[in-house]
């Protein structure tokens, strides 16, 4: 089977100038980007030995020496191709703040509590489906620059690998129900709403460990397409 | 399995501020890296060369918090992915790289000079590299083409054709002056009079 990457998927994206997203405007071109076709360097991806991702790498409340503080949840779903299929064998990494709001990085002074047993970085492998699971704790909403009473929406950063460089995915989870969508400029770049919904999870009930996690599923759908569909596939 | 055909893909949203903990520590975090920006490995043949540059923004500051990757093929133009049916199995050489930029927005890959790899219609690319940009203010990753300094091949290669003749020098990589492993310098631009030129791919 070969995959096909046709650009006019890449309608669902957000434009890369969003002006209410004010760093947009000196780090997005102004100049026409050059279509092409894709040719083997576009069509191939790196692929990964099993020492990318270690055991407990997926478990980022077990990092530290103790627990970290907060809501424990899973956080889990396919990595999908556009006709629906499970990617293999994908590289998955996350990171996020603690559940006070705060990141580790040395550059966020958010006045909020670091965790000593939270660093909220995490990697998994999808199986032979394209099924990941992530267990984590329940990152907070924090304040950022933007305008004046600008807040994030909780949210799980994502990078994902798929079958080429050119699906090669960096997006955001957002958790349902969220009050401070609509003020954040940043969820609101995706113009489409639906393709903006397909960036919350949904809530899941029958996943979660009674006495012990919620459950949020996350599904992410790279470009790639079968280049000749069958009927009825 | 979801039982429904997704109805589009997932938006992409910027990497933010504060990613480095989680994919380039590089050694300031307590975490590995999944990447890292030296490519070669003991059994890779090929001409070992540095590429390195800064990345500035439309106001040519530099970038200090910007994530590149590039991926390329190896000396002989095979790919380490088994779709490139070419590709050596067991070859060490993974063929793709990831740095966060400095302090000063600069950055650094030792890697090996690709080989030739054809185009869709069997005709031979120049080597190149391809190099993906990602940065706090970009909600989108940016993809470009990483060409050779004095290369001949560049001047018949089927993509560096597609691009006005007066902005090609952006994607060429300039040789540097001594000795030892070449070093090619390539600078990207995000936006403004020298911006770089980046696919719609």
């Amino acid at each position: 089977m070969t995959l096909v990457y046709p650009v006019q998927s890449l309608a669902a994206h957000p434009p890369r100038l969003s002006p209410a997203y004010k760093s947009t405007v000196k780090r997005s071109p102004t100049k026409p980007l050059i279509p092409m076709r894709h040719t083997l360097s576009e069509l191939t991806g790196p692929v990964y030995g099993h020492e990318t991702v270690r055991e407990g790498d997926h478990d980022l409340t077990i990092h530290g020496k103790g627990e970290p503080i907060g809501e424990r949840i899973i956080v889990h779903g396919h990595v999908l191709d556009e006709d629906g299929r499970g990617v293999p064998n994908a590289l998955v990494e996350l990171w996020q703040a603690n559940s006070c709001g705060r990141y580790v990085h040395v550059v966020d002074q958010h006045p909020a509590p670091l965790d000593p047993n939270f660093t909220g970085a995490g990697r998994a492998q999808t199986d032979a489906q394209g099924y990941y699971r992530f267990v984590t704790i329940k990152p907070g909403a924090y304040p950022w620059g933007n305008h004046h009473n600008a807040w994030r929406p909780a949210h799980i950063h994502f990078s994902v690998f798929g079958h080429a460089f050119v699906s090669r995915l960096v997006t955001q989870m957002y958790f349902p129900g969220d009050p401070l969508f609509l003020f954040d400029p940043i969820f609101n770049s995706v113009t489409d709403e639906k393709a903006r919904n397909r960036m919350i999870s949904s809530f899941d009930l029958e996943n979660t460990k009674p006495d012990w996690a919620l459950c949020y599923r996350f599904n992410i759908v790279l470009r790639g397409r079968n280049a000749t569909p069958m009927e009825n596939s | 399995m979801p039982q429904t055909k997704p109805d589009g893909i997932t938006p992409s949203q910027t990497v933010g501020p504060y990613f480095a903990y989680g994919l380039t520590p590089n050694g300031k975090y307590d975490w590995n890296d999944a990447f890292n920006n030296n490519l070669v490995t003991p059994d890779t043949s090929g001409e070992r060369i540095r590429v390195e540059g800064t990345v500035f923004d439309g106001d040519g500051a530099p970038v200090v918090d910007c994530m590149l990757e590039i991926w390329q093929a190896d000396a002989q133009g095979r790919f380490s992915d088994p779709q490139d049916k070419r590709a050596l199995p067991n070859s060490s050489f993974k063929g793709f790289g990831r740095i966060g930029t400095d302090a000063k927005g600069a950055y650094a890959f030792d890697t090996i000079k690709p080989g030739v790899v054809p185009d869709p219609d069997g005709k031979p690319q120049a080597p190149h590299i391809l190099l993906a940009v990602y940065a706090r203010g970009m909600l989108l990753h940016l993809y470009s083409r990483i060409y050779f300094d004095g290369e001949a091949a560049n001047a018949t290669d089927p993509v560096l054709a597609l691009v006005p003749a007066d902005r090609r020098s952006t994607l060429i990589a300039t040789r540097q002056p001594g000795n030892g492993n070449p070093v090619y310098r390539f600078d990207i631009h995000l936006q403004g009079d020298e911006e770089t030129v980046f696919f719609d791919v």
